[in-house]
């Protein structure tokens, strides 16, 4: 592979930069990872994205590791800079999750702060040049290597996904399965036409988890397609490269608000989307 | 559009990643800043207790003061008092007392001269009737003429 790259075409270059590491049963029976887009492509549900998974749950660690050494020392004394800029985070969680949800739960907050330091973590990844890390492991035989997860569909939909359990657990809890049903049931219109509300309810439902995990990832996508078009610049002339370098520098710095952005909306959709859950009908005056 | 198993695996890991954050990163970190805000709080309550306390012991201390000084004008003026009393109470007594005196040695005095002068009139009269006797050669008698002299006496 190492020796083609030199003669990849510009689709070529993308598409490489686009596929996942992936594990799962090859065409010949036998497990293993797939060495082409094709392979990929035959191997069905159960399979794995082995450099999703493992960036987004190394991410994960990280964050829980950095939080967890400022917890682990916080005082209610005088706050190192560590502790402090920590504190201003889970602060700022705190604040904003209170305000969007104002039940008590101990889950929630938690929540937030997970998903704003996780997706943003995951989508800090983007600024990385695209080539550093997938050159360097193909260094070490590993051909195919993305390393920003939330450009890969399965992670949004699969942080989106603990979010849409979350909510229909929280609805079953507050107001009983049969509140529930009578939400998705009766809603727009009166009660005689209980299936077209069904199905409109229902839509309505789906699209909360749908929408979360296609905003972020079609905003990641496109920000990492972008930083790739950039990229090929560089292979395309003195001047095109010198272009190159200044687009990529502006778009970076576009990037860092858009990744910040995207992991903070993902975290107050996620928030509001369990605080309309936890909304029993009958007691509107909370 | 590629769904496979990593997406269970993100979800499972979402929900690890909560427990993990909600059992041992969010309490430390949240208690640890409620507990500040409250010693803050606490402090801040205290500093304005103890300023109220200062000016309330400042205004004690400014009353008392005053009390103290008013107590000394007036102790000051009490003794300037009783001072002038008991200079005025001696001079009286002394007045008295030299009066009394002088009263005394007047009394005397007057006694003394209405003695010596008795004793002149008797020596007078002894005198006269010496003299008269040694006149008249012959002895005068005391009795006969004790009135006589008596008169005598009365008129010296």
């Amino acid at each position: 592979m190492a020796e083609k790259g030199e003669a990849q075409t510009p689709t070529e270059y993308i598409a490489h930069h686009l596929t996942n590491l992936k594990f799962g049963r090859l065409p010949d029976g036998s497990w293993g990872f797939a060495s082409s887009a094709e392979e990929a492509a035959q191997m069905g549900f159960w399979s794995v994205h082995v450099d999703s998974l493992a960036w987004a749950v190394g991410l994960g660690l990280v964050f829980l590791l950095l939080f967890w050494l400022a917890a682990r020392r916080a005082t209610a004394g005088l706050p190192g800079m560590f502790q402090s800029a920590i504190e201003a985070i889970v602060e700022f969680v705190d604040t904003t999750s209170k305000d969007i949800f104002p039940h008590k739960s101990p889950w929630v907050a938690p929540m937030g702060l997970t998903i704003l330091l996780w997706v943003f973590l995951m989508n800090l990844m983007d600024l990385v040049p695209v080539d550093w890390v997938p050159w360097a492991f193909t260094k070490i035989g590993v051909d195919y290597m993305k390393i920003v997860p939330t450009t890969d569909i399965n992670v949004t939909l699969g942080v989106a996904v603990g979010v849409f359990l979350m909510v229909i657990y929280y609805s079953f809890k507050r107001k009983g399965p049969g509140g529930f049903l009578a939400e998705l049931a009766f809603h727009p219109f009166p009660k005689f036409a209980a299936p077209v509300n069904f199905i409109l309810e229902s839509v309505t439902l789906l699209a909360k988890p749908l929408s979360l995990a296609l905003r972020l990832f079609g905003n990641l996508y496109a920000g990492e397609m972008i930083f790739m078009l950039i990229a090929l610049l560089y292979s395309a002339g003195i001047a095109l490269a010198l272009m190159g370098g200044v687009l990529q520098i502006m778009w970076a710095l576009f990037h860092i608000l858009v990744i910040v952005l995207q992991a903070f909306i993902f975290m107050v959709l996620s928030t509001v989307y369990i605080a309309q859950a936890y909304e029993v009908p009958e007691d509107d005056g909370h | 559009m590629d769904i496979n198993a990593t997406l269970i695996g993100l979800t499972l890991a979402f929900f690890a990643f909560i427990a993990i954050c909600r059992a041992f990163v969010w309490p430390p970190l949240i208690n640890a800043m409620r507990a500040r805000q409250e010693r803050i709080a606490q402090g801040l309550e205290n500093a304005e207790k103890a300023e109220e306390a200062l000016a309330k012991s400042n205004a004690d201390a400014e009353v008392l003061l005053r009390d103290a000084r008013a107590e000394g004008q007036r102790l000051i003026e009490q003794a300037r008092a009783q001072a002038t009393m008991v200079v005025d109470d001696a001079k009286e007594q002394a007045r008295e007392e030299g009066e009394r005196i002088l009263t005394t040695a007047r009394a005397e005095i007057t006694q003394e001269i209405n003695r010596a002068r008795e004793n002149l009139r008797q020596e007078v009269a002894y005198l006269a009737v010496v003299g008269a006797s040694r006149i008249l050669s012959s002895e005068i008698d005391r009795r006969k003429h004790s009135a006589m002299l008596e008169n005598l006496v009365r008129e010296l």
